[in-house]
């Protein structure tokens, strides 16, 4: 109960102060009348929308070609779909500034032909391929996934058939994507909708920023808080809208992995799908390799001796890792306490309602965007304490929120089923409630715990949204750190902060895993 | 049943709360250790502009300076570019660190001294070297200089000879800083002001079509410029003076425009709230001495407004606009939000 007051405490003090504000000197015909507020909604829509088509599109063939071929590196590739789940945004950023910028490796091959290099990479197809980066994966792998229900003997009876490609997507594929896509494009859209950091490094210019951008750049740039408390209800309008459509329509998704198993399906031999499939890989390969292969082949180049030494990297990854690891545990509280309170309601009480709805308070971040969050507090602090000197501690406490949702995932059910199985038993024996965690839940829950609290923590030290509004030279994390390099085109600087950060990233993970998860085997 | 669940957690929190404690106390530690290190000597907090405190600008000269007459630290915070120095006193507030502005421009000192935040100077600011006298109590003109456009004239042998020229060129490709951070940026989009009026929206359309990019500050755009990303970069009519004096080099020159130049004078206030008045009365005093003024004109590549020594003979070399250009300060201080929407709404059309 504590943890949920604290949330609503947070996010409802947040946004008490932005409503009060807009409620006391917001005229807001006057910010929707404006043409650039107009325009900045559109373009939140029009790229989010392209984004979701765009992935959704390329997700479909992929999906497809994975399970119909199989080779050798193929359950690899899957496992590295889930990669981008939890790879830092900024650092993609720079992978594919790396490739696609003025200097890149495509302008470095053309020039090799004598073409003039091009800029294409600020604006909409950056922000494009950055979304494309992130989200085809992910999409792939629901799509995989779903493929996975499809069951051995409609294969068999696919091929006993001799259905062709087209069939067995009309008869046997399209009817399990069919159940996936909406959510899956909703998800997807409420991603790209709500995108900062992509749009913010490679938006280039006041023409393609979406609500989130344009409420950063109204508190910075401007010192607009009208505008920006303006845009914030908006944004905050907008995605509440949006969720509250897909809860109203949409089942959540399945948690698992795909298996990535492979059927020998009859289209396996068509030449046409064949060729398709090389296609598609080779699309796929295109668009997600070359990034990723630059972030960790550019990182030791002339300067990284001079960037491993500089004080400003070491200060960066101090804040950076103090900010991850205290907002993890807090993250980790709350999520405890609200399953705590939700496991007594499930199982004991039968409540599942009341306890969805505790739970999805704790999911409260998905519909109010950090940013949001971050203005609002600055708007309720502001008045009493030097916002910039608690900055850290802004940033720990929206961090903590933003890993919520995946922590509650994490542990949700794992916590329950603990309870379910040993909650008489534990109250025959008479264990306190201190024993009940000792013996009981924490031997069950160390490996769960690990695993969120490895996430959050890398969560937290790939996030670039608060700190961007109140982080300082002195107070900077390191992705603030890379944001600034790759906005001053120090890339050389950059490639090594990547690779340090995305190290640092894995360091934590495998730590927390080995420390709290304890022995287990794989 | 409440009561139950909240001892639980408050079992369960236990360590996790020792945790927290501990970390909480590094966090702590490590922000005191910063503190007493600077503890010994006071420190002056002067917000500026990334340029002006990179080792390449005048910042560690002036730095050095500084600290063996006063017995302190000056600590040159650097910004991405003059009107970011603004906006992050704005959002501050009163809880602000910095002790002395440096870098807010003409355009910008009505907007500044609205804010309540400054003190007056009291210097004495009647011999200076400007155009035009100077009158104003909180802020001091420390260099100023002309926006123009910068071109390599090995590359671009027909330069524009006006703006409405480049404004019909089709081959020249430019890149120029946001209005909402720079003070370039700001002081172009009150020459195109100046010279278009209630036209500015199109003329911003019809350079939008030849816009690399937009930059938060001078030295990305200047920088992406002498990589050659851009034909022309918005800079001053006094940057090729760097090239001739650091680089011996002299294919870069400004474009001399018909219409006129804008005029920019760079200036420094000093902040009400400072924790240490008196040695920011020092700096502002400082700021006209020889020991800042001689730095300016081959560090900062700007005019000093004081000058004892008299600049290198490259100077001679540069443009002076025949005509100048110049809003006053409380007109811009008026209008500047509603012409920044107006750029924002044309470029974004």
């Amino acid at each position: 109960m504590l943890a949920i007051s604290i949330i609503l405490l947070l996010v409802g003090g947040s946004f008490t102060a932005l409503i009060n504000f807009s409620h006391t000197e917001l005229d807001f015909s006057d910010i929707l009348s404006d043409h650039y507020t107009r325009h900045v909604i559109s373009f939140s829509f029009y790229q989010a929308g392209l984004s979701t088509l765009l992935s959704i599109a390329l997700a479909i063939p992929l999906a497809r070609a994975f399970s119909r071929r199989e080779f050798m590196a193929k359950q690899f590739i899957i496992k590295l779909l889930n990669l981008t789940l939890v790879l830092p945004v900024i650092i993609t950023v720079f992978g594919i500034v790396a490739v696609h910028g003025k200097n890149g490796w495509v302008n470095q091959f053309l020039a090799v032909f004598g073409i003039a290099s091009e800029h294409y990479i600020y604006g909409l197809s950056g922000i494009l391929m950055a979304h494309l980066f992130f989200n085809v994966p992910l999409a792939t792998r629901i799509l995989l996934q779903s493929l996975d229900a499809i069951p051995s003997e409609s294969w068999r009876l696919a091929s006993q058939l001799g259905l062709g490609s087209r069939h067995i997507f009309s008869t046997l594929e399209w009817p399990q994507f069919k159940q996936q896509l909406p959510t899956l494009a909703s998800l997807i859209f409420m991603l790209c909708f709500t995108s900062f950091a992509i749009v913010m490094s490679l938006g280039g210019g006041p023409e393609y920023a979406t609500l989130e951008v344009a409420i950063y750049q109204a508190l910075k740039f401007d010192f607009d808080i009208n505008q920006a408390v303006g845009l914030a209800v908006i944004q905050v309008s907008i995605t509440l809208g949006l969720m509250v459509i897909s809860a109203l329509w949409l089942k959540p998704h399945p948690l698992g992995a795909p298996t990535g198993k492979y059927y020998r399906r009859p289209d396996h031999y068509s030449r046409r799908a064949k060729w398709l499939d090389m296609l598609t890989f080779a699309i796929a390969f295109a668009l997600l390799a070359p990034p990723l292969l630059a972030i960790f082949s550019s990182g030791i180049n002339a300067h990284s001796l001079t960037v491993l030494s500089s004080p400003a990297l070491w200060q960066a990854s101090g804040l950076s890792l103090q900010i991850a690891v205290i907002s993890a545990l807090l993250s980790l509280l709350l999520a405890i306490a609200i399953l705590f309170t939700t496991r007594v309601l499930k199982v004991r009480m039968q409540a599942n309602a009341i306890a969805y709805a505790i739970e999805s308070i704790g999911a409260i971040i998905l519909v109010v965007p950090a940013l949001v969050l971050g203005t609002g507090l600055f708007l309720l602090l502001r008045p009493y304490v030097d916002v910039f000197a608690i900055a850290p501690w802004l940033v720990i406490l929206v961090n903590a929120l933003m890993a919520l949702p995946y922590l509650l995932r994490v542990l949700s059910q794992p916590m329950q089923s603990s309870f379910a199985a040993y909650d008489k038993l534990a109250i025959s024996l008479g264990l306190s409630r201190w024993q009940c965690w000792q013996f009981i839940d924490w031997p069950l829950l160390r490996q769960p715990i690990a695993t969120g609290l490895g996430l959050a923590c890398v969560l937290s030290l790939g996030d670039l949204s608060v700190i961007a509004l109140f982080g300082s030279q002195e107070q900077q994390t390191l992705t603030l750190l890379l944001y600034r390099q790759l906005g001053s085109y120090q890339l050389e600087q950059a490639a090594v902060t990547a690779i340090f950060l995305l190290l640092l990233c894995a360091a934590i993970f495998y730590l927390f895993e080995r420390l709290i998860g304890g022995k287990h085997d794989h | 049943m409440k009561h139950t669940i909240n001892t639980l957690t408050q079992g369960v929190s236990r360590r996790v709360i020792h945790s927290l404690a501990i970390g909480s106390a590094i966090f702590a530690l490590s922000c005191q250790a910063n503190e007493t290190d600077n503890a010994a000597k006071p420190t002056l907090n002067v917000y500026t502009y990334d340029s002006f405190a990179s080792d390449w600008g005048p910042g560690p000269k002036i730095k050095a300076a500084f600290e063996a007459q006063c017995d302190c630290q000056l600590n040159l915070v650097a910004l991405e570019d003059g009107v970011s120095i603004l906006n992050r006193v704005k959002l501050e507030g009163k809880y602000t660190k910095a002790d002395i502005l440096l870098g807010l421009d003409n355009n910008l000192m009505a907007a500044a001294i609205e804010t309540q935040l400054l003190a007056p100077h009291q210097q004495d600011t009647s011999a200076l070297a400007l155009p035009t006298p100077w009158h104003n109590d909180y802020f001091i003109p420390f260099d100023y200089s002309y926006f123009a456009f910068i071109y390599d004239s090995e590359k671009l042998t027909n330069p524009p000879t006006s703006l409405a020229a480049l404004l019909a060129r089709d081959d020249i490709s430019i890149i120029y800083q946001d209005p909402r951070t720079s003070t370039p940026g700001l002081g172009f989009m009150l020459w195109v002001k100046a010279i278009y009026g209630n036209e500015a929206p199109q003329a911003w359309q019809q350079l939008a079509a030849k816009t690399v990019t937009i930059t938060k500050g001078w030295s990305q755009a200047y920088g992406m410029f002498l990589k050659g990303e851009a034909d022309m970069v918005l800079s001053y009519t006094t940057s090729p003076a760097y090239h001739m004096i650091a680089d011996k080099e002299f294919k870069y020159k400004a474009a001399e425009f018909s219409e006129g130049h804008y005029q920019q004078t760079e200036v420094v206030a000093r902040l009400k709230n400072s924790a240490n008045p008196a040695l920011a009365d020092k700096f502002m005093a400082f700021v006209l001495t020889p020991a800042f003024q001689d730095v300016i004109g081959t560090g900062n590549w700007m005019l000093p407004t004081k000058p004892q020594a008299p600049l290198p003979a490259e100077f001679e070399q540069l443009i002076t606009p025949a005509k100048t250009l110049e809003f006053s300060a409380e007109e811009v201080a008026q209008q500047r939000q509603a012409w920044v929407k107006e750029w924002r709404n044309a470029i974004s059309q």
